[in-house]
């Protein structure tokens, strides 16, 4: 997505106001600034002061979301997802190694391009952060009490998981659109790559999500024609039964896309009645097709992932299900479609058109009852683009991508080639107002923006190109957001601030929401994991084979135990830490020297177990990696390893130079 | 009762522990929250005149055992990394004698609430710079602190 970028930045800056006063820096020095006077006031949060709104970003290429206050920009957390995490253990503990697991076995990265945080009746209703991995399809649910991710869903039948994880207005369904078409994972799937018209095919799968636990399950598949699917969104009030999916390479290339899938004028927007295609899969019109997934879920009583595979998708075929599907035509090659607050009006952003196409659905819901197409594409029907048309916006700019909303019958949609984002009327269609973004914005995001109820005060934008933003990092610099005040007629700069990773899609959900649920312990007393040891009492090593099982306790400073013999050469050793104490804020670490994987972080009344093989003889030292006390440096221990062939016996202790107390104590 | 006036020395280490709850060193005028016990049945005043730190707890003067049982179940899972049962220090004092030492309504609100008592109570600031590890809260309702300090007397020999 790279573009002739110093053209790029001559327009940013003689695009923008210089800013008197704020800044120390001089504009010679660091990039332009076009901040507004009053921005510092507006993003300041004083210190112990909570921020507004949490935003939830996605991480892109780090395959993990990130969590930061708005309007401050400042991060809390990351959020390991897709990618392995040292820094606590996630991918690396036997716990959350399932959650990584697919058909393919341990991928332990993705590329994380999309969040959808759960509605109800089309609002944010703060209980789940959807995720996707783009590289090998899956969709996660991460809780937004514990921030930790709950379930991991394989998709068969996909690749390059780009149009997905969009939701439905009560979050019945997410979504999941192929990117790249492939051959159905069932049929020949070792063809010449020129065969693509004639092999390769798209797949929609909509996955269930239970009200109550948030569950998924691969509901249904559609098999469609082998173009790529790039985003969605569903339809919301008189609307909500509807998927909107952007579609291109219509043209069905399969080299030099850069050219071949942009031959035609237009691609498509799909719309696909979802309510009837369940009908159509609960009335028995849908086939079985052999696969392999996995579904990988973490339960929060024991601590410990598990991940099945399943053999098995039911497919519904556009030909066996009449008035499901219809493409609407779309100008050049289509980045984001997204539906407006009321669900009326459709926005497709075509990268290379020269307009902003407004579709409306009362429109199209016309066009469908008469009939009025334009012939079909692979046996769907093509309605006309005029019958379903609102209007266009004209002349908005280069390159528009996405678009969000602001409850007030505004339209902000992103630039990148123009790099900017351009407010308009969704009615009217007129243009407003535009500022520039430092430098090629991709996704923009509002809070509550993609839901029925937008809060319009902030606008953020996840910029592609950096350059002179910040103080350089030699070539890899970091990736600039930008805060937006839309509260007014005119968009006002707030605030630049650095994301990790590379954000793609984010959400922002009010504090309100999110704050009053966030989880602070796991209850010791409900701590059902098999190895753990809730108290000193249940603190030992066992012998099982050459498995050595640690059950270990950590409080503030110490471990039980913490001197360990009769390790053999060619034993596996299981740490099972068990974090006993029950005080928010108190996770204890866990790391052994020579242990081919990470530390362990384990929360309050948490088990997490890390695996060690040890590869000689010696003495070994544990410590607690997590600064817990006036007394952490003291909380370590040793493991002792024998050779294989020893007489040295399994032997477990703490504190044994005080034998007098310990026989009192086990009175 | 003596006490010991925290030092300038004292605060950096409890710092030094990021400690931050605590505002050690405002406090230490603040009277005996304390009453010495008697065997029989007993109550105690609050804290400070000016603030109700705790509740007065009334103890029979014979053991409940079921009571002290269901208290040592608790012990086990939630305070026995920290304390033994004898006079010996391990991360905080030994239980040994410690029903003599405090007051049941004190016991209670250590147990429940350690970091408001720590914020507040004279004795378990005290206790705090001697041992440099903040109580933490093990998430006990006030029925299971009545339940420890029934296995708290059991311990010093209350039949």
């Amino acid at each position: 997505m790279k573009l002739s970028s110093t053209n790029l930045l001559l327009t940013a800056a003689s695009a923008a106001v210089l800013a008197g006063g704020l800044q120390s820096c001089k504009s010679k020095a660091g990039g332009v600034s076009a901040a507004s006077n009053d921005a510092a006031a507006k993003v300041y949060v004083a210190p112990g002061k909570h921020d507004e709104f949490y935003n939830i970003v996605s991480g892109g290429f780090n395959g993990q979301m990130s969590v930061y206050g708005i309007p401050s920009g400042r991060m809390f957390r990351i959020v390991p997802v897709f990618s392995q995490h040292p820094e606590n253990g996630w991918g690396f503990s036997e716990e959350t190694k399932p959650m990584l697991n697919t058909s393919h076995g341990f991928v332990p990265w993705d590329d994380l391009h999309h969040i959808a945080l759960s509605t109800t009746k089309g609002e944010h209703d703060g209980r789940w952060a959807f995720g996707n991995a783009n590289n090998t399809p899956r969709i996660a649910r991460v809780s937004l009490s514990t921030f930790k991710t709950e379930e991991i869903i394989e998709i068969p039948n996909s690749a390059g998981n780009h149009s997905s994880p969009f939701i439905t207005e009560n979050t019945e369904y997410v979504v999941a659109g192929t990117r790249f078409s492939v051959p159905l994972d069932n049929g020949n799937t070792d063809v010449p790559i020129n065969t693509y018209k004639d092999n390769f095919k798209g797949t929609v799968s909509f996955i269930g999500v239970d009200k109550t636990t948030g569950r998924m399950n691969i509901d249904f598949q559609l098999l469609l024609p082998g173009i790529n699917f790039d985003l969605a969104r569903a339809g919301k009030g008189a609307s909500k039964d509807w998927f909107f999916f952007s579609c291109y390479n219509s043209e069905k290339a399969n080299t030099l896309l850069e050219v071949n899938a942009s031959a035609k004028d237009k691609d498509f927007i799909m719309a696909v009645n979802w309510k009837k295609a369940q009908a159509y899969a609960r009335s028995g019109k849908g086939k079985k097709a052999a696969v392999k997934y996995a579904h990988n879920v973490l339960d929060e009583k024991n601590h410990t992932a598990t991940s099945t595979i399943i053999n098995e998708v039911l497919t519904l075929d556009p030909k066996d299900c009449p008035d499901m599907v219809y493409m609407m035509p779309c100008p050049k090659s289509p980045h984001g479609t997204d539906t407006d607050p009321s669900g009326e009006y459709i926005i497709g952003s075509g990268k290379l058109a020269a307009t902003i196409p407004v579709f409306s659905f009362a429109k199209i819901q016309q066009a469908i009852a008469s009939k009025n197409y334009d012939g079909n594409y692979d046996g769907i029907p093509v309605l006309k683009y005029d019958a379903v048309l609102h209007g266009e916006v004209q002349k908005p700019g280069l390159g528009p991508l996405h678009t969000e909303f602001d409850g007030k019958g505004n339209a902000y949609t992103s630039f990148f080639v123009s790099s900017e984002i351009v407010k308009w009327d969704i009615k009217s269609l007129k243009v407003l107002d535009r500022v520039p973004t430092y430098y090629s914005i991709g996704h923009l995001s509002i809070p509550g923006g993609p839901t029925a109820k937008p809060h319009g005060k902030y606008m953020i934008a996840y910029n592609k190109i950096t350059k002179d933003r910040y103080l350089p990092t030699g070539p890899e610099l970091t990736q600039s957001a930008q805060l937006f005040d839309i509260s007014g007629d005119k968009m006002k700069l707030l605030l630049d601030f650095p994301t990790v990773g590379e954000p793609h899609y984010a959400e922002a959900i009010p504090a309100a929401l999110v704050e009053k649920n966030s989880k602070k312990i796991y209850k010791i007393e409900e701590n059902q994991h098999p190895y753990a040891a809730k108290g000193d009492n249940m603190a030992k090593v066992e012998r099982k084979g050459n498995e050595v099982h640690v059950m270990m306790t950590a409080v503030r400073s110490h471990f039980t135990p913490d001197n360990i013999e009769g390790v053999k050469l060619g034993d596996v050793v299981y740490f099972h830490v068990t974090n006993v104490e029950q005080d928010w804020d108190v996770p204890h670490g866990f790391a052994v020297k020579g242990a081919n994987n990470a530390e362990i972080l384990i929360m309050p009344g948490e088990t997490q177990t890390l695996k060690w093989t040890p590869d000689r003889t010696g003495i070994f030292p544990i410590y607690c990696t997590d600064f817990c006390s006036a007394l952490h440096q003291e909380m370590q221990g040793y493991v002792r390893v024998s050779p294989a062939n020893s007489n040295v016996a399994l032997h477990f202790s703490t504190g044994t130079n005080k034998p007098a107390a310990d026989v009192a104590a086990k009175k | 009762m003596n006490r010991i006036s925290l030092s300038k020395g004292t605060g950096l280490l409890l710092l030094a522990g990021s400690i931050t709850l605590c505002s050690c060193g405002e406090n230490n005028a603040a009277p005996a929250a304390e009453a010495s016990e008697p065997a029989a049945a007993t109550t105690e005043a609050p804290a400070t005149s000016d603030e109700k730190l705790f509740e007065a707890v009334t103890v029979p003067a014979s053991l409940d055992a079921s009571l002290a049982d269901k208290g040592k179940t608790i012990y086990e899972m939630k305070c026995q990394s920290c304390h033994k049962l004898t006079d010996e220090k391990l991360v905080g004092p030994g239980w040994k004698g410690v029903t003599q030492r405090r007051s049941p309504g004190w016991i209670v609100a250590m147990t429940t609430k350690p970091e408001v008592m720590i914020a507040k109570d004279p004795d378990a600031q005290k206790l705090l710079e001697e041992h440099l590890v903040q109580m933490p809260n093990q998430n006990i309702s006030a029925e299971e602190a009545r339940q420890l300090l029934e296995f708290m007397r059991s311990n010093d020999g209350v039949k």
